[in-house]
């Protein structure tokens, strides 16, 4: 049997103005192949003006379970937030 | 339906089991769920859910793959242009179901040429309707109408299934069906209110395709074992039985809008139940079917192995083109 074509993930711009957001991926042998492959199968209804696709092996993603060490950090620092600072009722603009 | 487990009567379907399992980090997966919190790739998951979504999504992309055939079969006989491009796109579209299906089972970490390899030896399932031919242009409008409907009942709350990339596979999936389901419809209207003989087709296919299609939502809840655990996964929001009574809810108004007949002596409104009673579903048919004894199941597996394998040559000679173009590349 052939080698499997590698894997792609596939981005796509709903319109200009919005970022590109991952909506699955395809196999394909290269990156024409790869573009080819994820308008047929991502954007048969006019779904994006752009595409983006990647090697889903170039993909570095985070551990979950380092997400508490990545991620919850945040939480005790409140005063990032506008919400933090109370300011008086008829002090206006702020 | 295109995600119920397919065995044998006999062979039994093995209770899912999470015995060997991490008792903390199972809780821990089970409490998640359980809130309704999405599973993704990367995160633990007990060894028997991996494989109960592997084996449910892969059956589900092989059913929208070898479903296009039972379709494909009339493209180039569509009545008129029309009727040809819906009927194409319809069927492009149950290509990109199958895809995004795949892709959403490669997450859990099987590749795509062993589920392919899976369907063509038999080992994997797809389901059964799609084991029954196409005989009349009627059967079209009978699909769209019925299998797609059907379809519909059950992709629905797989929208929030508890596997992200499944649910999320489901969503696109789900935006698509709708068209599928009014066009058959529409074909079904349009041979209804046609000729005797047009009128007669359709209901010719209806009478051919209605027990089929009742037998899709999978076997009797009691003969289901790992139902109760596949709810509690979430990944299955509705028992076969709950569907199956959906379906013939929301379907019999539709045949009699358009005047032909639901092809059941027993079938009668319910008042108390607020539901329609229906008659018996012959089981041994669908278990012939699941064994691979459906009318043409022989057919389907042979069309799709041999488009794989005359497809052999695009893919080496594509890879090959790929292997060029980086090895130019990287000589610059
Ligand atoms: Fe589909
Ligand atoms: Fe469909």
């Amino acid at each position: 049997m052939s080698k499997e074509w590698p894997l792609w993930e596939v981005f796509v711009r709903a319109k200009n103005g919005l970022a590109h957001k991952h909506v699955g991926s395809v196999h394909a042998a290269d990156d024409r192949m790869a573009i080819e492959a994820a308008r047929d199968t991502y954007t048969r209804r006019m779904e994006g003006v752009s595409l983006w696709v990647v090697r889903s092996a170039d993909i570095v993603a985070s551990d979950p379970g380092e997400s508490a060490a990545l991620f919850e950090p945040a939480a005790d620092k409140v005063y990032r937030h506008p919400t933090f600072y109370s300011i008086p009722e008829h002090v206006k603009n702020i | 339906m295109y995600t119920t487990e397919l065995k044998d009567r006999n062979q039994k379907a093995a209770p899912v089991t999470t015995a060997a399992e991490d008792p903390v980090k199972l809780a821990a997966f089970e409490a998640r769920v359980a809130a309704d919190d999405f599973i993704e790739p990367k995160d633990w998951m007990p060894e028997a859910y991996r494989k109960t979504l592997v084996r449910q999504i892969s059956q589900h992309a092989h059913s929208e793959i070898v479903g296009m055939l039972p379709e494909g079969n009339w493209i180039t006989r569509a009545p008129s242009l029309r009727r040809k491009a819906v009927l194409l796109a319809k069927v492009q579209d149950e290509g990109g179901h199958g895809l995004y299906l795949y892709a959403a089972a490669e997450t859990l970490g099987t590749s795509r040429d062993e589920m392919i390899e899976a369907l063509h030896s038999g080992r994997a399932k797809y389901s059964t309707i799609f084991n029954y031919p196409t005989l009349t242009w009627a059967d079209i409008g009978a699909i769209g109408w019925l299998v797609d409907g059907a379809a519909i009942l059950n992709q629905v709350p797989l929208q929030r299934t508890s596997y992200g990339p499944y649910a999320r596979a489901m969503v696109r999936i789900c935006k698509e069906e709708s068209f599928h389901q009014r066009q058959g419809y529409e074909i079904m209207m349009a041979l209804a209110a046609g000729s005797p003989e047009q009128k007669r087709m359709a209901q010719n296919a209806l009478d051919r395709w209605w027990w089929p299609s009742l037998m899709m939502f999978g076997p009797p809840d009691e003969n289901s074992p790992n139902t109760a655990q596949s709810v509690r996964w979430r990944i299955k929001r509705e028992t076969n039985d709950e569907l199956r009574q959906k379906f013939v809810d929301v379907t019999v108004p539709q045949a009699e809008a358009i005047g032909i007949t639901v092809p059941d002596p027993a079938l009668k409104w319910n008042e108390a139940r607020g539901s329609y009673d229906f008659g018996a579903i012959d089981w041994d048919e669908f278990y012939a079917v699941v064994r691979g004894e459906g009318p043409v199941a022989k057919e389907r597996v042979k069309a799709r192995v041999e488009a794989w394998e005359s497809g052999a040559w695009v893919r080496e000679a594509a890879n090959a083109h790929a292997a060029k173009r980086a090895h130019r590349a990287a000589a610059e």
